[in-house]
């Protein structure tokens, strides 16, 4: 067990375990859109990050990577961490702005505008889908490709894969592939997973809400992260 | 290709050689240097070495006289260039015509070419000897010293200036940790950018459990504009990879890597003969020089991403994945490549341990700042009289640099702003140059050190298109991982994109300031968390700038297309059409006095009518 | 700018001999041997090493010096390194684009020419800088840039002998 300073608590956390799971331990819920328990830790959404150490020369870093150790200091919701926070939450809010789980973020963090072009490119590239498909099931079907701006999850030269078992668990996780399904372009649609699936299944897993409803993990995805507290 | 060269397995062996070789790069011997470095090969280096070679063999059968294609010289701005020794006399913008007499004087000791000399601009004087031109004169040029005399392709010329002295030394009776000591003592830093002790990171790798430890040099020079670690490694690769082999040593690693990037053709060409004639001669490989002690050294060539030149990208890079970023901890000295403890260090970082080595901490840390021991070599270019590679002690002040030994602006026009760090460094004005050149100093005005690209801009540069073209850049080589930095940059883009356009609010502003500092503080690696550089330092430094932009819709620098038209002065206008016929746009058409009219609204600001008139009748306005 | 592509069995022969598991070094290799990357070989890449899919595209796309598509007969890279860009490269790119009809990262139909862009050759000095099949051209205008393309292009409209002195990465000679 090390000791550590969360949110000026002193607590006891078992060695190895992340920021973010100890904080979830606590009972302190910091929000995430690309750590879901079970697939390696990525760091990209950076909706996570945290201050650690001394006020002053605190850093921030995310929470989902960082691991504990003796005598570190926490603060998961300091002003500056909030800040950016809410920032960031504003950016996914302009680029993808029918994902619920964002939205509901939006509310909990009053971001009541959008400062930004609105535009709707869904795919928030958290690369849930692409772990999802190597780290689960083995599968290897999607991944990322081009750089920067340019960057999207798809499937080699954007062809349907043979390595997709069409298992669908990409789509299990994506915070933002059920508005999308929905959307008028679901024909180019950014996950590729779907580009995989025969058209009648298509149809299917768009249009039917019961299906939607049992694809969202209870509560959120966030929240399944307590299960290792309970 | 020559014969293998004979392996050395003693140092007493080496210093056999080098007594051997006494006297081979001395300065009074008869030689001609000519750069052979890209830029002057640009401006037809290759066919004036061929040319002197030729009036060589004709002239000087009994081989008097030598030539020596080296690495870069330095003063790019007059290239091709050459110096003659003895008298290191500098000759500028020469042409193969000019071989014939410049052999000829070089054979007879008469003296210099005059008329190859460069012109001090300040008092119209000739200057003959290099060291005395202003711009190598207010140098300091201890690493750089080397380009001048060594063939790059020549290991024996590198032993013969002591190199690989400083490996003896070491293996010869230092034991790592006094190795580290000296570094400490020396106070070097990393001089790829961040400025990290390096003792420090050796440290941290020379502690860590395990046998299988690297040192990799990283090479990957992406700022666009700086071009310094080329110009080492394709001058002097061997001080590269003596650095190399101490800091193996000092670590305790056996095996190093240069990952290098690909645009860089010549450096891979140079490296590889360079690593090959050190392993020949038994400086890379099992028991070097039968101490003991073994360190082989590998080439990895980039693909072209300058994300990769962030250390923990780099490192998948080089084991051939795709160069993605990774959050730190754990950091490459304690997981690095292929999982274990791997230094990192910059080219030029490598090529000072010899020195310090060599000369002792105390003597090397005389030149530099009480924070930053030695010299930094940095790539002046831009807007300036005198482009080229400069090297200076840390702690030069700024105004030293663009002015003493860049010799001011271009055609007589008003400094506007020095970018230093290349796309994540910042433009410091004109207040800011008296700054000394050092991590903390230029940090403190919002800028970094970087890897030492420095960018001279006049009155004529528009800081927000120069930002909007650091952040299109960004835009492009951010490898997209991290959220903050993909959209960050993107978004930053997107507003400073509208203001160029005249599309910007004083909202805007605001708002670019606070997204600036969410992605400074929250991206992932480097590349993102100074991306937001460029943009704080042109508000803090250039708000009026911005400010006529959004609030006056101008360009003061007639930059930004949207803001700016070109308009035919009737006075000076001849009628010729020339610029009507060049206009591809079709917005240029004669008017009913026969004069030429320029069509704003169809006119895209291409500029080529400016080129075409000959009668410079064609502002902008 | 190939010459004889070798049959894709002794391509990746040899690229898995020399190279092991390196991703980014084998694509060299293939890029090398055929100009850019074919979607067979490196399909079959993926199935003689096991090396999924995914990964070698997502390195295929990653990196600048990789290409998808066949380039150009003549290469034309305009260098847009700081330096460059605020001595007016952006024109030169226009004025070529506008000329060859085609944007940066595009061949033309007729495949006679690829423009590209890259951050930056290192020769600040003589900004802005344009590669024309290895050959380097420094101290541009945009109509220096039109001049010079144009002409290769008569060249090539003419079926006057192909250059040959373009191989990659070859001569660096060239005029400012």
């Amino acid at each position: 067990m090390v000791e550590m300073t969360l949110n000026g608590l002193m607590v006891k956390v078992e060695e190895g375990t992340t920021i973010l799971e100890a904080a979830a331990f606590y009972g302190v819920n910091i929000p995430t859109l690309c750590y879901l328990e079970g697939l390696s830790p990525y760091g990209a959404c950076r909706l996570c990050v945290v201050e650690i150490g001394e006020p002053g020369s605190a850093k921030v870093a995310t929470s989902c990577t960082h691991r504990v150790e003796d005598g570190l200091v926490v603060r998961t919701h300091s002003a500056r961490v909030m800040k950016a926070r809410r920032m960031l939450i504003e950016l996914y809010l302009a680029s993808c702005p029918s994902s619920k789980i964002i939205q509901d973020m939006a509310s909990n963090h009053h971001v009541t505008r959008v400062r930004f072009k609105q535009r709707h490119e869904d795919c928030i590239l958290c690369g849930l889908c692409v772990r999802m498909c190597a780290e689960q099931m083995q599968g290897k079907a999607i991944g990322f490709a081009w750089r920067g701006s340019e960057r999207k999850v798809t499937t080699p030269f954007d062809k349907k894969s043979d390595a997709c078992r069409l298992c669908g668990g990409c789509m299990y996780v994506c915070p933002a592939c059920r508005s999308r399904c929905q959307g008028p372009q679901a024909e180019q649609a950014v996950c590729n997973a779907c580009l995989n699936l025969p058209q009648t299944d298509r149809n299917y897993l768009f249009f039917d809400n019961a299906v939607c409803e049992a694809m969202e993990p209870p509560g959120g995805a966030p929240k399944k992260m307590t299960n290792r507290g309970a | 290709m020559a014969p293998a060269l004979k392996r050395f397995a003693a140092p007493e062996e080496v210093m056999k050689v080098r007594q051997s070789l006494e006297g081979r790069l001395d300065g009074n011997r008869p030689r001609l240097a000519i750069c052979g470095d890209t830029g002057c090969t640009v401006c037809g280096a290759d066919g004036l070495a061929a040319a002197v070679k030729e009036v060589m063999e004709r002239k000087d059968p009994a081989g008097r006289l030598e030539l020596k294609v080296t690495g870069c010289l330095g003063f790019c701005e007059q290239a091709p260039v050459v110096l003659v020794f003895p008298g290191a006399y500098f000759y500028r913008k020469v042409k193969a015509a000019d071989a014939e007499e410049i052999v000829e004087k070089a054979l007879l000791q008469e003296g210099p070419v005059a008329r190859l000399l460069y012109t001090d601009p300040s008092s119209g004087k000739k200057i003959a000897c290099a060291g005395e031109i202003p711009f190598y004169r207010h140098q300091e040029r201890v690493l750089l010293d080397a380009n001048w005399h060594v063939n790059p392709l020549d290991i024996y010329d590198y032993l013969a200036r002591g190199g690989y002295a400083a490996l003896l030394k070491v293996l010869g009776g230092m034991s790592p940790g006094e190795v580290l000591g000296e570094m400490k003592e020396a106070r070097l830093r990393g001089r790829g950018g961040a400025g990290f002790y390096t003792w420090l990171k050796w440290e941290l790798c020379r502690t860590r459990a395990g046998s299988k430890k690297y040192v990799i040099c990283n090479a990957d020079e992406g700022d666009p504009g700086a071009f310094m670690d080329r110009s080492l490694l394709e001058g002097n690769p061997h001080a590269v990879l003596e650095g190399m082999l101490i800091a193996g040593y000092a670590i305790g690693a056996v095996e190093g890597i240069v990952y290098l990037r690909t645009e860089y053709p010549t450096a891979v060409a140079k490296l590889d003969q360079a690593v090959r004639q050190a392993r020949e001669l038994g400086f890379l490989g099992e028991d070097i020089l039968g101490s003991g002690f073994a360190f082989d050294i590998s080439i990895v060539r980039g693909a072209g991403a300058f994300v990769c030149g962030e250390e923990t990208a780099l490192i998948r890079a080089a084991e051939g994945k795709v160069g993605e970023p990774r959050q730190k901890p754990p950091f490459p000295a304690e997981s690095g490549y292929r999982g274990r403890p791997t230094v990192i260090n910059n080219v030029e970082t490598f090529a000072n341990v010899p020195l310090i080595v060599n000369r002792g901490a105390v003597a090397y840390r005389a030149a530099g700042t009480e924070n930053s021991g030695g010299t930094k070599i940095f790539c002046l270019v831009g807007k300036v009289n005198n482009s080229g590679l400069v090297e200076v002690p840390f702690g030069t002040p700024l105004r030293k640099i663009v002015f003493d030994i860049g010799g001011g602006i271009k055609g007589g026009k008003r400094f506007k702003a020095v970018q230093t760090g290349g796309p994540s460094g910042g433009c410091l004005p004109e207040e800011k140059l008296d700054l000394r050149v050092d991590f903390e100093d230029l940090a403190g005005a919002g800028s970094i050190m970087g890897s030492g690209g420095m960018i001279v801009m006049d009155e004529d540069t528009c800081v927000v298109d120069v930002t909007r073209y650091f952040l299109n850049f960004l835009k492009d080589e951010s490898c997209g991982k991290c959220f903050s930095c993909r959209v960050g940059v993107d978004r930053m883009l997107e507003i400073v994109g509208g203001i160029t356009e005249g599309a910007g609010s004083e909202e805007d502003l605001a708002l670019l300031e606070e997204l600036a500092l969410v992605v400074k503080d929250t991206s992932m690696c480097g590349l993102g968390q100074t991306a937001a550089n460029p943009v704080l330092s042109t508000l803090r430094y250039f708000r009026s700038e911005y400010l006529a932009h959004v609030r006056e819709k101008r360009c003061p620098a007639k930059v930004c297309r949207a803001l700016f038209r070109y308009r035919v002065d009737e006075d000076l206008c001849s009628g010729c059409g020339f610029c009507a016929r060049e206009c591809s746009a079709g917005a240029i058409g004669e008017g009913p006095d026969g004069l030429y009219l320029i069509d704003p609204a169809v006119c895209n600001r291409c500029g080529v009518c400016v080129e075409a008139c000959a009668s410079d009748a064609i502002t902008k306005e | 700018m190939c010459k004889r592509p070798l049959e894709v069995e002794d391509v990746l022969t040899r690229v898995i001999v020399a190279n092991g598991a390196s991703v980014v070094t084998a694509l060299q290799e293939i890029q090398n041997n055929y100009g850019y990357l074919p979607e067979e070989v490196l399909r079959a890449f993926s199935r003689k090493t096991g090396i999924p899919m995914v990964d070698i595209f997502n390195t295929a796309t990653f990196y600048n010096a990789f290409s998808l598509e066949p380039r150009g007969r003549h290469q034309i890279t305009v260098c847009v390194g700081t330096t460059c860009h605020i001595r007016g490269a952006g024109m030169l790119i226009e004025a070529v684009s506008r000329l060859l009809e085609i944007q940066p990262g595009e061949v033309t139909p007729d495949r006679e020419f690829s423009l590209e862009t890259v951050n930056c050759l290192g020769c600040c000095a003589f900004a802005p800088v344009m590669v024309l099949d290895g050959k380097y051209y420094g101290n541009l205008t945009a109509g220096k840039a039109r001049e010079i393309v144009g002409r290769i292009r008569e060249e090539a409209a003419e079926g006057a002998p192909e250059a040959d002195e373009g191989e990659s990465g070859g001569s660096r000679e060239g005029v400012c």
